[in-house]
């Protein structure tokens, strides 16, 4: 069997029904291999798109996601997607071409050294030399990008290797060789009981839970264990929908743009739960002044986590799907009432009864972001899949599109990539059909990837782009009013397409909204089309995030509202 | 404070890079990097002496330890180890200075391995410190050139490093 058929036998054995990709010179084989096959490909129009749609659809379906780029600009325009993927432990395999083994380091036409290049954003890469590797390193692949701590895998394919003849046998799983790999899943017995004892202890506990629970699919195991002790849980951006934000519990984002309640919680806070999270700056600001009375329980499954940011007083290594119930036990053996917590979760429901994430409605009858979100999310009744772009329409959407459900709100948190949204919004849609999928999306954001909207049109994915068009790079006019004397510097876009005609010059839908007395019904005009579809939502233009504590700064600097 | 890393990796390509690169991300000086095979020809050790500076190494071991090739780490602790370095020097030597030049070499322990009109390459093993204070005697009568191996180092006792 010639060697691209036998990439794309060792793909379907992973269970990849749909590959994400751009062909080109050094992946003809590999493409011509695809001809015949009954793999899903979705030719897209930058490979960047390419990537973030397998990272979309990664975070929606909890598979891997899979993309193919050529050698040279091909797998070059797949860094910012490998990169974004790594930073949010995004399980992904790119494959890429590569010239021919004998012209490899000779500069020769579209070679670029992948493998050199990616190095600091993959969790592992392989470079094939040896055809007879391949099935062994494919399954590797698979295996390393999933477990653990999951995260991006990059393997890169000269052409030459790829028309080789090699043998196949299906029935053969080729054995993984991989000594140096092993990742902790278990959690220790006497970490789990001295973290039972410090939560039975605690007066004022916090769960703070992020993008790790979801990818452990330990969204029901978490709820169980705050439920049951009656722990408030507030989540990153990374970490929505692993806990219901509707519950009464739920406490909604922390940090830099979280919410009032959150932070105050986690600043009064005798002991913090942190589950799946790495103590991001964006959720600590200054790091002495986070938590500040609390002791540390850490859930990771990457131990270099643990204390990397926030030295913690019980770390358990482990994966959370296993260390959450463990624990769980451990707390009903101690057969304490939480009842005596109930000072702090009225506490906690105090303050969010006196600082609420309010949106004053403008008095001209301008739209305001906040209230666009909030109306997407009643349309929906908060069912969507919500992908964002990055900036303020990011932030909107975390604070007021509230997630029952793990996996439904897909953003770039980490990286914070700008052209994020769309594409993941397609490959999501991808992975769940049936889905009503949600990019939020900001002006400037939308334009970094709007070519993809050939490829929604192209397979017939009805992706929802919901622009909260305020004519800014508006996170960053936010920043520019806020510290630096109001001086917008290049964050004004004076000239911008029209998304209506741009949006139809593709072939999907395209609406515009100027009055917030239409909003709702061409939402839901848009939204019950079976066609993908652009909502230009001209939106108040100088509306600011808040609440916002300031980079680094702590909970005393927090402006709550619009000065 | 310094710190020896004994490292073994899987013996393939770009392993050391991504070590090395490992380091420099992480905001880590190497001061001295030394890397053979080991007796599995599959199995290759990297002998690394960093400086610990505003972040403990546990940092970058832990980190290290997440690179799918690296299979064990150790922190060697001075004084329950053996280490050492090589050292060759070529420093001038007329007549007159040639006998004060091999009075230090016996000293020392070292060994003059090629000799010429007017330098002798000298070798000398030992620990940092030993090397150090062995080239500082030789300084004064002119260092052509000198080259340090880096330091390995083996754990003291039965267990292997
Ligand atoms: C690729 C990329 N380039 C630059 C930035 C810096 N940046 C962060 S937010 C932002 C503004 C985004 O503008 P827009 O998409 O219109 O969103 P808004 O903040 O106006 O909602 C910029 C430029 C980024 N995050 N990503
Ligand atoms: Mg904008």
């Amino acid at each position: 069997m010639k060697a691209a058929e036998v990439i794309l036998e060792a793909l379907k054995r992973e269970g990849v029904d749909t590959i994400f990709g751009f062909p080109g010179g050094s992946v003809i084989p590999l493409y011509d291999a695809l001809y015949n096959s009954d793999i899903n490909h979705i030719l897209v129009r930058h490979e960047q798109g390419a990537g973030h749609m397998a990272d979309g659809y990664a975070r929606a379906s909890g598979k891997v996601g899979v993309c193919f780029a050529t050698s040279g600009p091909g797998a070059t325009n797949l860094v910012t997607a490998i990169a974004n993927a790594y930073m949010d432990s995004v399980p992904m395999v790119a494959i890429t071409g590569q010239v021919s083994r004998h012209l490899i380091g000779l500069d020769s036409f579209q070679e670029a050294d992948v493998t050199g290049i990616t190095l600091p954003i993959v969790k592992h890469s392989y470079l094939v030399k040896d055809p007879t590797t391949l099935t062994r390193i494919i399954r590797e692949a698979f295996h390393i990008a999933s477990t653990g701590r999951p995260g991006p895998v990059v393997v890169d394919i000269p052409v030459d290797v790829t028309k080789e003849d090699v043998e196949f046998d299906s029935a053969v799983l080729p054995a993984m060789r991989l000594p140096g790999y092993k990742p902790n899943l278990k959690g220790h017995p006497k970490q789990i009981r001295a973290a039972a004892q410090v939560i039975a202890a605690a007066q004022r506990p916090v769960i703070y839970a992020g993008g790790g629970v979801i990818s452990a699919n330990a969204s029901d195991e978490l709820r169980e264990l705050a439920v049951y002790s009656q722990i408030p849980v507030t989540a990153t951006l990374t970490g929505k929908g692993c806990f219901p934000e509707d519950h009464d519990l739920s406490m909604g984002m922390l940090g830099m743009h979280g919410t009032p309640y959150a932070n105050y919680a986690i600043s009064r806070s005798d002991l913090v739960i942190a589950v799946g999270v790495r103590f991001d700056d964006r959720v600590t600001g200054k790091l002495e002044a986070f938590a500040p009375e609390a002791g540390f329980v850490h859930i990771d499954i990457d131990p270099a986590e643990i204390s990397k940011n926030v030295v913690v007083d019980i770390p358990i290594v482990g994966d959370a799907k296993t260390v959450l119930p463990a624990l769980l036990a451990e707390l009903k053996k101690l057969d304490l009432s939480f009842d005596r917590r109930r000072e702090w979760t009225e506490q906690v429901e105090t303050w969010k009864r006196e600082h609420p994430l309010a949106v004053k409605e403008a008095e001209n009858g301008d739209i305001m972001p906040q209230s666009a979100v909030k109306k997407i999310w009643e349309i929906t009744d908060g069912e969507a899949v919500v992908c964002t772009e990055v900036g303020q329409n990011q932030m909107w959407a975390a604070q007021h599109y509230l997630c029952r459900h793990p996996r439904t709100f897909i953003s770039s948190g980490g990286l914070g990539t700008m052209g994020f949204g769309f594409p993941a919004a397609i490959g999501a849609q991808v992975a769940r059909p049936d889905a009503l999928v949600v990019d939020i999306a900001g002006d400037g954001s939308f334009q970094m990837t709007s070519q993809e909207l050939a490829t929604a049109v192209q397979y017939g994915l009805p992706v929802k782009v919901c622009i909260l068009n305020n004519q800014y790079l508006g996170m960053v006019r936010q920043w520019q009013e806020l510290f630096w004397d109001k001086h917008y510097s290049q964050t004004c876009m004076e000239c911008q397409p029209d998304f209506v005609k741009l949006a139809e010059a593709y072939g999907a839908e395209g609406y515009r909204v100027e009055a917030s007395t239409d909003l709702e019904g061409v939402l839901r005009t848009a939204f019950a089309s079976d066609r993908p579809a652009v909502i230009d939502i001209r939106v108040k233009r100088e509306a600011n995030v808040f609440p916002m504590i300031p980079a680094g700064g702590t909970i005393h600097d927090m402006m709550e509202r619009e000065l | 404070m310094k710190h020896t890393l004994s490292v073994l990796v899987e013996n393939k390509p770009g392993v050391l890079t991504r070590v090395a690169g490992l380091f420099a991300r992480r905001g880590f000086n190497i001061d001295s990097l030394v890397v053979a095979e080991t007796e599995s020809a599959a199995v290759s050790r990297m002998t690394i002496t960093v400086e610990e500076q505003d972040q403990p190494v546990e940092q970058v071991t832990k980190q290290l330890h997440k690179l799918i090739n690296v299979l064990k780490i150790t922190d060697l602790d001075p004084s329950g180890s053996v280490e050492r370095e090589l050292l060759l020097i070529k420093v001038k030597a007329d007549a007159e200075s040639r006998s004060a030049i091999m009075q230090i070499v016996e000293i020392f322990r070292a060994k003059i391995v090629d000799v010429s009109a007017e330098v002798l390459i000298v070798e000398m093993t030992g620990t940092r410190e030993k090397v150090s204070a062995f080239m500082e005697l030789l300084t004064p009568f002119g260092v052509v050139e000198l080259m340090r191996t880096g330091r390995i180092a083996m754990s003291r006792g039965k267990r292997a490093t």
